[in-house]
């Protein structure tokens, strides 16, 4: 294997040096970029979007926000985030037209279309992802859906993000960090670009502590989850190197621990599904 | 050689993972995946669907293959052992594939010949050699080479049956398959292609072509024990003799 150019890392369960495990998965994600949202149906049978659900309600973003979706890929963070921020936009505008009640019809029409041109009330959403084909795949999502007012999409590494210092008020990190190089980096540009009294939230899979549920997991993981790659998406490897990757990756106290040196406070973490995945959640203040 | 599959069990980063056994991850030749019998069994399950649901995923009919023949491989490789052409061929191992082989002067060669229609039939069909899919699930690298010699020849088989490549042709050359070799996915594709045929195919299919092609299926000796590529020169009609193919109607 000769000098190895540079640190050894895990790949799944291979060791290889960081310019290795960088190139291998780009390359994971630029063969599933495609077949991603199929895949993660089929792995999880659709919970990944409660999963998803629940980080947005949890984030409770008011209109206004500005959210930085770092791994953002195929935008399934960035699209619920405009979904619900709209959501509260519309309800706020009926709230707002109850009061008006002895207004004439002209000022009513008026007003209401005032704010039918901000229906997201300045809301925006900047989805960063270092892979091209997930962008791409992530865009074409967006034209299908009808997404485009609030939305911009940027090629970046999370280790090194192409943003001013104190800029967005949330930063999200989806089913990313574990594909990170090296967390640490990541964190501590979360915090970069984080405005003073923003919020940082990470999802991600987890440890599970139940030895039973831990053990009938990692079965599922390992017999059954390749199969589906293979079988769907035609790309076994893909989805062994999943599998292995999040047992690699650190469990929810350790995290924590990384976030706190990263300079956030209130750092807390809540688990879903009895750890199979995770919500941490952090604050620059 | 044999490979016990592994399972991939956690390095845990608490140091667990000792009570279980952790095996190797063998890889017995290139492109090759260790599976568990539980993995085989899902992989088999799940292809069989895909390739019902997908008919151009012949990724997945390739695994089905692979994940079922496990009684019809040896049984293949045994009969090509005890054959002098395929033990020559077991022991040189030789692959179709377009770089292998000398398409002008295959071309060149007269007209009847073995060379001369098969190149005929790659151009009116518009396939190539190269889109056979490697082997990934086979636990065993002699046993590997056999299905994929199967799957080179496959070509071959219907240059020497004389069937187009549309789905009435797959058919009948499938049922030829099924019962040359006993590959359960043969017999499977025998018996669910038709499925996907009109009324008018399906009577042609079941009153003469499969009929013939069972009869030469059963006739002829094993068509993994020629060695093709030795055979360019020999007339399409002296080696369907040889074999024992009956003249396709």
């Amino acid at each position: 294997r000769g000098l190895a150019a540079g640190p050894e890392m895990h790949f799944g369960f291979q060791t290889v040096t960081e310019e290795e495990r960088r190139e291998k998965i780009y390359r994971v994600f630029e063969t599933v970029a495609k077949k991603y949202d199929v895949m993660n149906d089929s792995m999880t049978l659709g919970i990944h979007r409660v999963w998803k659900d629940i980080l947005m309600h949890k984030m409770n973003p008011c209109p206004g926000t500005l959210l930085l979706d770092v791994a953002g890929g195929t935008g399934d963070i960035a699209f619920r985030f405009i979904n619900y921020v709209r959501s509260v936009q519309q309800r706020q505008l009926q709230k707002k037209l109850k009061h008006h009640q002895n207004l004439s019809w002209q000022e009513i029409f008026e007003s209401y279309q005032k704010d039918q041109f901000k229906s997201l009330g300045d809301s925006q959403v900047v989805v960063c992802d270092i892979n091209r084909e997930m962008l791409k795949v992530g865009k074409q999502k967006a034209q299908y859906l009808g997404y485009s007012e609030g939305l911009s999409w940027v090629l970046g590494n999370a280790e090194e993000l192409p943003f001013d210092d104190d800029k967005f008020d949330v930063y999200t990190i989806a089913f990313g960090i574990r594909n990170v190089t090296c967390i640490d980096l990541a964190l501590q540009e979360a915090y970069r670009v984080l405005k003073p009294g923003g919020r940082f939230l990470c999802l991600e899979f987890s440890h599970v502590s139940n030895p039973l549920l831990s053990r009938l997991y990692d079965l599922y993981s390992f017999q059954v989850i390749p199969v589906l790659g293979e079988v769907i998406a035609g790309d076994w490897r893909s989805y062994q190197y999943l599998v292995e990757s999040i047992r690699q990756f650190p469990p929810q106290e350790e995290l924590k621990a990384m976030i706190e040196d990263a300079g956030f406070l209130k750092v807390d973490y809540e688990n879903l599904n009895f750890g199979i995945v995770a919500i941490h959640s952090g604050f620059k203040l | 050689g044999r490979a016990r599959p592994s399972h991939s069990e956690p390095r845990g980063r608490d140091g667990r993972g000792g009570e279980e056994e952790m095996e190797g991850w063998q890889q017995l030749y290139p492109g090759h995946i260790p599976t568990s019998p539980l993995q085989k069994a899902l992989l088999a399950a799940g292809s069989a669907l895909m390739a019902l649901y997908d008919p151009y995923r012949h990724d997945m009919v390739a695994v089905l293959g692979e994940t079922t023949g496990c009684l019809a491989l040896p049984n293949l490789r045994d009969k090509m052992k005890n054959h002098p052409e395929g033990y020559r061929i077991l022991q040189e191992r030789p692959r179709i594939r377009l770089s292998t082989l000398d398409m002008a002067r295959l071309q060149g060669l007269p007209d009847g010949s073995l060379g001369r229609e098969y190149v005929r039939f790659l151009e009116d069909n518009k396939v190539s050699p190269d889109t056979r899919m490697p082997p990934k699930f086979v636990d065993d690298e002699e046993l590997a080479y056999v299905i994929q010699r199967y799957r080179e020849v496959h070509d071959l088989m219907h240059t020497l049956l004389g069937m187009p490549t549309n789905m009435l042709g797959e058919v009948v050359v499938k049922w030829f398959e099924a019962i040359q070799t006993g590959l359960p996915m043969c017999v499977l594709g025998a018996a669910l292609g038709p499925v996907r045929l009109s009324s008018r195919k399906l009577q042609v299919l079941a009153t003469e072509l499969v009929p013939w092609a069972i009869r030469s299926g059963l006739n002829a000796s094993c068509v993994l024990n020629v060695y093709y590529e030795q055979r360019w020169e020999q007339p399409v009609e002296s080696l369907r003799e040889e074999l024992g193919i009956f003249p396709p109607p």
